[in-house]
């Protein structure tokens, strides 16, 4: 029986010939990751195991990004631990303020994770870096001890669902409106505990930061990793950035899948989750109703180059609605440069909006843009549970940057025009 | 291995969010944290849950964050058991690792009602339903799994070789 692309990358890691869906394995790691929020659990478990030494120094990463630049006392002491921690054990993929971004923006964009690797990050959106055709998958602190002391970790091997992209997306569309049309079709367990495989023709089109969007928000279908088959976008991306050398793997042409599930980019229209789950989804133009206080532009999921381009092309020469608060938050050092020299920044403060500069701060209710009781956010993170974002009683709506441009123009949830 | 407790009921997709708010995360204090355990769907939980308690729920228990406070917090609290449907991925793999209990049972999970006195046993996967006089079948550990609770949590078991 032939094999997925992930079940492939799972056997060489294993060193076996072949894998099956339900196998229990111990693979071998190419990146151990951790955050400010999940490194301390970690190091507390390494310590208390007696382990004293990580099983190598240019294995592990260590980026503090949820709650820095510190947000308070606390959190100041947390990412104090990782510091000391990574400094004594010559850490040498050690991300602090200043050299920061958001982990799964940063790790591709500095080309330490790559094609072929298997990873595994204290942080459920770990599952990003499928996009450059990598296994790679959330864990919680106990795993990523264990794999920053053996490097390894044992797996059970997913089936998958592939999804047969054809067709090209409309000009106001982007990876995030496929992964929530996705979500809304197959529901927040659609994919439990399995791979989603993206293949077909309209993977083409998909730029990268598209394909990292996608693979980013697998996790919110359940699975247990999102992939993408190699082409030459993702080896163009690679190229001159990699660490390591890339290691390219295709499925089999026997591979077998639990199911196919057709998508047509060209039908794909923009798309909000309501609250409070992913699965919620309606075409934003069916939302237009709908008054909002707050609009969030960032994230692992959102906060790449393009993402910024699109809401500088909306919002350049406009103004932000009255009452409406606009935080547009660059993922890394090297967007937020980026955005300073292409003149967006200007075009961001002259339109209203405030730029933070790179953390997960509001994305997960932590700070820079806390919601009070009643308030509504259009934002293009990543989950909109029940007081994600602060108040139990405020809202989250997930949309794309174009979406989430647009309706901080208008005050009200507003699907981009056709062209911008 | 079992528990025996009071039963609190939860709806399906409890998320780790729900569990653990990471407005909470600037501390891995597992008694600092445990203060706040579902706090925002459940205010009365700390207050009321007993040692041995059970947590009974729907489908995809633990979705979202890959947290692993949030099995931390349940466990801490003094919760001597969880019984879902179904669980999301990282939330099950972390239960299993800091030794936090959990099965899966379907109709367990949809007949038990919040407040039955319910008995667990572990090794066997018999839920016993106390209030009511129903037992139920989980499907027990799968040996991988069982080895690695038996050595009390993965790193242990690491150690231990």
């Amino acid at each position: 029986m032939g094999m997925t692309m992930t079940q492939k990358i799972l056997a060489a890691h294993a060193g076996l010939p072949e894998v099956k869906p339900g196998e229990l394995i111990e693979a071998k790691l190419d990146i151990v990751l951790g955050n400010d929020i999940t490194t301390p659990v970690a190091i507390n478990e390494f310590k208390k195991a007696g382990f004293d030494q990580v099983f190598d120094k240019d294995r592990v990463a260590i980026v503090l990004d949820h709650f820095v630049p510190n947000k308070d006392i606390k959190a100041a002491q947390q990412s104090k631990q990782c510091r000391e921690f990574a400094c004594s054990h010559c850490v040498s993929h050690f991300y602090d303020v200043g050299k920061m971004g958001i982990e799964h923006a940063l790790l591709p964009e500095q080309g330490v994770v790559t094609a072929g690797d298997c990873i595994i990050g204290a942080d459920s959106h770990t599952c990003t870096y499928g996009a450059l055709g990598a296994f790679s998958t959330g864990v919680g602190s106990t795993d990523m001890a264990a794999g920053m002391a053996t490097g390894k970790a044992w797996f059970k091997v997913p089936s998958a669902i592939r999804f047969e992209l054809k067709g090209q997306l409309p000009g106001n569309c982007s990876g995030k409106d496929v992964i929530l049309t996705i979500i809304g079709m197959i529901g927040v367990d659609g994919a439990l505990y399995k791979s989603m495989e993206f293949t077909g023709e309209g993977v083409a089109s998909l730029s990268m930061d598209d394909r990292l969007c996608i693979c980013n928000m697998a996790i919110e279908a359940g699975a247990k990793n999102g992939i993408f088959p190699v082409d030459e976008k993702t080896k163009a991306y690679l190229n001159g950035r990699s660490e390591r050398e890339p290691v390219f793997y295709e499925a089999d042409p026997d591979a077998e899948y639990e199911k196919t599930i057709e998508i047509d980019l060209s039908k794909i229209v923009p798309t909000v989750s309501c609250p409070h789950l992913p699965e919620n989804t309606h075409p934003a133009a069916e939302l237009s109703h709908i008054k909002i206080d707050q609009v969030v532009i960032g994230s692992c999921t959102n906060g790449r180059m393009e993402d910024m381009e699109t809401a500088y092309r909306i919002m350049k020469g406009n103004k932000v609605a009255e009452g409406v608060r606009c935080i547009i938050i660059p993922a890394t050092q090297q967007i937020m440069k980026e955005c300073v020299e292409r003149g967006y920044v200007t075009a961001f403060i002259e339109a209203g909006a405030v730029v933070s500069t790179p953390t997960c701060g509001p994305c997960l209710g932590g700070y820079m843009g806390i919601l009070a009781e009643g308030e509504r956010c259009v934002a293009t993170t990543n989950r909109n549970f029940v007081g994600r974002m602060g108040h139990v009683k405020s809202e989250v709506y997930l949309a794309s940057p174009a979406t989430a441009a647009q309706s901080a123009l208008t005050g009200y949830i507003t699907a981009p025009k056709e062209e911008f | 291995m079992e528990t025996r407790g009071k039963v609190f009921k939860y709806p399906d997709n409890v998320d780790t969010d729900v569990i653990i708010p990471a407005r909470y995360l600037n501390t891995s204090d597992p008694q600092e944290l445990a203060k706040h355990c579902m706090e925002d769907i459940d205010q009365d939980f700390v207050d009321q849950v007993q040692k041995g308690d059970i947590m009974v729920a729907g489908w995809n228990f633990g979705c979202g964050s890959s947290r692993e406070h949030a099995p931390l917090v349940i466990k801490t609290c003094g919760t001597g058991c969880v019984i879902a449907k179904s669980f999301a991925r990282i939330f099950y793999r972390n239960a299993i690792n800091i030794g936090l209990p959990i099965l899966e049972c379907p109709d367990a999970a949809e007949e038990i009602a919040a407040g039955d006195e319910v008995k667990v046993d572990f090794n066997t996967g018999i839920i016993e339903d106390l209030t009511t006089g129903k037992q139920y079948q989980a499907q027990p550990f799968p040996p991988f799994i069982q080895n690695i609770i038996k050595k009390g949590g993965l790193l242990a078991a690491l150690r231990e070789g």
